[in-house]
Formats: structure tokens, sequence, C-alpha cells
């Protein structure tokens, strides 16, 4: 070939709301009850009912849109999205078609297209098959899911990999997780994606023609079904055949493809506008509330972290990805700072972070549990005790760590470990250079080398200190030393 | 004006099974639909907001408190093929055929 394929890649995310309600009727929301307990004659679309729409949902939505940034409808629309299948009781599906209720947003670097209301349909369970659509006998429809409040939210095609594609929508679950307005769970079904994939030659503007991918239910799913689907459409095309417009259902059991509904019954759905509703006129209070509830979102916390307090961009999205841990962190770096006080330098925050992503992280996730930052194992105030004493150089590096492990285990004033375990810092430099001396003299091998130049061979010196300090010196003076004593 | 191939294929998204009577019939109360919309179009409607609702009402919207639900047998008896606490249906993929 002589010009690469580029993956143009857009997702297509279904969000149910945590509601107490359904969308247009009362009918309470539940996961895991017993089939059909949940209806009433509007979900079940009995001839005469009328849906009337649930405020909180609205409210919802509206926190979606804005924290997507997207520009909110003045007047938007109900519509008719007629389909005929069994696990919608009206044959149509109530959404928003042409005045959806957000537009033209963006979270990242990624456009959003739209967000609209709409509701879920019920749930089929295929009797006598593996669970798959094809080859049923019949079918048992439960109605409890049917009428859930949705929001889809539909980007432009902006995403250039399945790896982005991924990565890309747990940024999204995070935000929407942070709204509070979904349990955002893929293997519920409470966050759904649906991924829009086609190729073109590299620096195309034009659009290929785009498969549509469903059934991913977990971030790695979607990330090997795009990346399937590509490989597909490259291999299609590059051996000159041609793509052709379809829905495909990935089975992450073997990794295959299969095409979902027959292309002539495809996108045919008569939207007209629900006659059963009326406009959705967003008032300025309802507005202001949505605006004022949104918290700091994700995208905008990493950036704070990053820019002002000058972190990588590995650790700022994971300090950002929980309110929880990111008040951990901005606590403790409150504290530390506080203690040096003004001319001391503070601690710097990408130290504290390094803490917390590094040792206390690996030390909490030894243990199993999954950590709560918002009722931490190790208070803020003592991880910020224990980075002052470290970065003051009152303990090594290696007893923070045995302090931190300590304070995991069984909690307590890190102060006191330290003094319990002996681990203060050797500050008598006399006793240290005596035992950098030692060391130097018991690895003759080691001594040459350095003065040769090879300083990585310093490595054996130092452990011999630290083993006979019991990491009781500061990693930094010792290789002074020994540098210095072999007169360097 | 609308034809067979459009009756037959707008039936089929419904799943309606129409007699070849039912089909020219259709055609014709179809395009006499259409042609009185046609008829709507002629009218002189510069300067006139379009609306999608017969009444000037927005937001009519109800709290998201829950309401009981109705008693499953109720709901099941009505239905012509109940089992298992649910509706059962034929097999999706076998009525698409
Ligand atoms: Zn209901």
């Amino acid at each position: 070939m002589s010009s690469e394929l580029e993956a143009v890649i857009g997702l297509e995310i279904h969000v149910q709301l945590s509601t107490r309600t359904k969308m247009f009727c009362g009918c309470e929301l539940s996961f895991g009850d017993e089939p059909n307990v949940h209806t009433c004659p509007v979900c079940l679309a009995h001839p005469g009912v009328l849906p009337v729409p649930n405020e909180e949902a609205i409210r919802y939505a509206l926190k979606i849109g804005m924290a997507l940034e997207c520009e909110i409808a003045p007047r938007s629309i109900f519509h008719r999205k007629n389909y005929f299948y069994p696990d919608n009781p009206k044959a149509y599906q109530i959404s928003q078609y042409d005045i959806p209720l957000a537009v033209d947003g963006r979270l990242g670097d990624i456009r959003i297209h739209r967000a609209h209301l709409e509701e879920d349909a019920a749930k089929m369970i295929h009797v006598g098959d593996s669970g798959r659509i094809h080859g049923s006998g019949a079918s048992l429809v439960d109605f409890n899911r049917g009428g859930t409040p949705l929001v889809e939210v539909v980007t432009e095609p902006d995403l250039r990999s399945a790896a982005e594609a991924a990565e890309w929508a747990r940024l999204l679950r995070e935000t929407v997780r942070q709204l509070d307005v979904s349990d955002v769970n893929m293997e519920e079904g409470s966050l759904r994606v649906d991924a829009n994939v086609s190729v073109r030659p590299s620096g195309s503007e034009e659009l290929g023609t785009k498969t549509e991918l469903k059934n991913m239910n977990s971030f790695r799913f979607l990330e090997r079904g795009v990346e399937a689907e590509l490989q597909r459409q490259r291999e299609l095309i590059e051996a000159g055949g041609t793509v052709e417009q379809e829905t495909l259902h990935f089975d992450p059991s073997d990794g295959t493809l299969t095409s979902l509904r027959s292309k002539e019954e495809a996108h045919d759905y008569r939207y007209f506008p629900e006659p059963d509703l009326v406009p959705l006129a967003p008032t300025e209070e309802m507005l202001r509330e949505a605006r004022e509830s949104l918290p700091e979102l994700p995208a905008a916390r990493i950036e704070r972290y990053e820019e002002q307090m000058g972190l990588e961009a590995e650790p700022a999205k994971f300090l950002a990805s929980d309110p929880g841990l990111g008040g951990y962190f901005e606590e403790a770096c409150r504290v530390a700072g506080a203690e040096v006080g003004p001319g001391g330098g503070g601690v710097e925050p990408r130290v504290v972070a390094n803490w917390i992503t590094g040792d206390l992280t690996a030390t909490l996730r030894q243990r199993g549990d999954e950590e709560d930052f918002a009722d931490p194992t190790v208070s803020a105030e003592d991880l910020a005790a224990l980075v002052l004493m470290v970065t003051e150089k009152k303990i090594s590096h290696g007893s923070g760590k045995a302090v931190l492990a300590a304070l995991v285990v069984e909690g307590g004033d890190p102060a006191a470990i330290v003094e319990r375990e002996g681990l203060a810092q050797i500050s008598d430099a006399g006793e240290l250079e005596s035992i950098v001396a030692a060391a130097v003299e018991a690895n003759p091998e080691a001594a040459e080398q350095i003065k040769a130049g090879n300083q990585k061979a310093i490595g054996a010196i130092v452990g011999a200190v630290m083993k006979e300090t019991k990491g009781r010196a500061d990693g930094g003076e010792v290789n002074r030393l020994i540098l210095e004593q072999l007169g360097d | 004006m609308i034809d067979r191939e459009q009756v037959l294929h707008v039936a089929r998204l419904a799943r309606l099974r129409l007699s070849d009577e039912d089909v020219e019939r259709m055609a014709g109360e179809l395009s006499g639909v259409l042609a009185h919309v046609d008829r709507i179009g002629e009218l002189d409607l510069d300067g006139v907001e379009p609306t999608t609702h017969v009444v000037s009402l927005e937001n009519v919207l109800r709290p998201d408190e829950p309401r009981p639900s109705w008693p499953k047998e109720a709901m099941l008896d009505r239905a012509p093929d109940p089992a298992d606490g649910a509706f059962r249906v034929p097999s999706p993929q076998a009525d698409a055929q």
C-alpha cells in the first residue's frame, strides 16, 4: 500500500439516568428485581395513556449537556422513532430528533455532536440460545427497564485509534459519574457504548463508509472490537473490496464480528413530532440550578494539576479520576506546604503525588480492598507528615516506605513509628563516614570500577551502606561520601 | 402518489399482512392524505412560526416521585402468551424472515 488508511471513529454513548422513576411514568427504576414488577399502562403502552416527562431526568440531562460544554436548546422537542420490536411496546421510542436538548459541545479534544433525552427499551431474554439474537425460538420480555430515562451522547468522528476511543470513553464515564446522574456501570448496562468505525486514506477529508459496532460492554472490549473492525476494513479495502454500511455485533469470546440487521430495514425510523408531549423550554432557573450544581470535572482538574501544580500528565490523570482521591491529594499538599511555612520552600505537589500514586497505591493494592479516599486508611495529615520527614531528610526514602507500610496496617502517628522503629536518619556525619569507609573497603572491585569511571558500580556500595544502617542513611549523602572517599 | 411498493414497504415495517385489495385501497387512501397535506402546503404561511403541537403549552413535567406500579398478574393476564412471569413472544429473528 502506498498510503496508510487512517481510522475515523465516532462514539454513541447511552447513559441510563439514576432517577427514582422512569422517563414518562411513575414506575420505580430497579436493577435485578424479578421481571415485570415495575410496569403500568403507560410504560406498557396501553391505549389512551399519556406520557409526562420526569423533571429530574431533564435536570440530569441539562447537567450532562453543560458538563460537555454544549449549547442548550432554548426549546427542544420530542419525536417518535418508529420501529417494530418486542422490546418496545408502543412500536416507537420517544426520543429527540432535529432539535435535541444539547448540541455542539466538547470533552477533552473530542467534539460532541449532540446529547439528547430518550427512553430505554425493555430487556429481552432469548430462550434456548447462548444469549445472542440469532437462532432463538422464543423470547421473554421483561419491561422493568422499559422507559428508563436515557441520555444519548454522540461525538463527532474525531477519534483516530481504538486505544484513543477507549481512553476517551473512560474520561466520559468519569465525567458523568462525578455529575452523580448515573451509575455508569458498563457490565450492568447503565453505560453503553456503540462505535461508528470507518477508514480513509491519510490526509483525506472525506469520510469512508462506516459500520456500527454494538455490544461492547467493557472498555477493553470496546478497544478490541474497534481494533478488529479497523483491521477488517483495512484488509477489505487493500484487497480491492468496499466496506458496506451495516451494524455489527462484537463477540468478545472469539473476537468475531457478525452482521446484526438486514440492510433494507436499517434506519427507516419515520420520525415525527410526538403529539403527546409539548416542547421542553428550560427556564432560567432550571439552567442556573444545573450550572451551579456542576462540580469541578476531571478534564478541568487534570488541567489544573498539570498547569498550576506542576504534575506530569499520568499522575494528574490518575489523581483527577476520583474526586475523593483528588481531594485527598490536595489536602495532603496543603498540610505539607503549610507546615514548612514561608521561606521553607514547602513540599512540591509533584513529590506528594509520587507518594500517593506510587508507594501508597501499591501498599493499599496489596491489601486488596478498594480504598475509599473520602475515608482513607492513612489520613492526609499523616501522609503529609511522612512526606515532610523524608523531604527534610529526617528519615530516608526507604524508611519512609517502611513507615507508610506500618501506617496502612496499624495506623498511628508517623513520628512515633519512626521513634519506635529507630528509623531516624543517621545525623552524625562521622558515624556515616566510617560506615561508608568500611563499605568501600569491603567492595574493592566496585571501588576500582567507580575510579575507572563506571558510575553504575556505586550501587553495590550504597547497598552495603543501606544494609548496615538498615536504610537509615540518606541516599544522596551516601553517594556523595563514596565519591569523596574515592577521591572523585 | 403512493404506489403499491411503498404501501408494502410501510406494511412490512409495521408487520402488517395486507391482502391485494388492502394494498390497492391503502395506496388510494394514503395518496388522499398526502394530497390533503399538499393543499395545506399551498397556504401562504410566511411569518407564521412552525409548531409541533396544537396547544401553546411548554414544560409540562412531573416530579420524580414513584407511584405504585400495577400488579404483575393484572398486566400479564392481558398478554396473549405469558410465561415465567414475562411476556413471551416469537423469536424476533423468525419474525423478520
Ligand atoms: Zn410505568
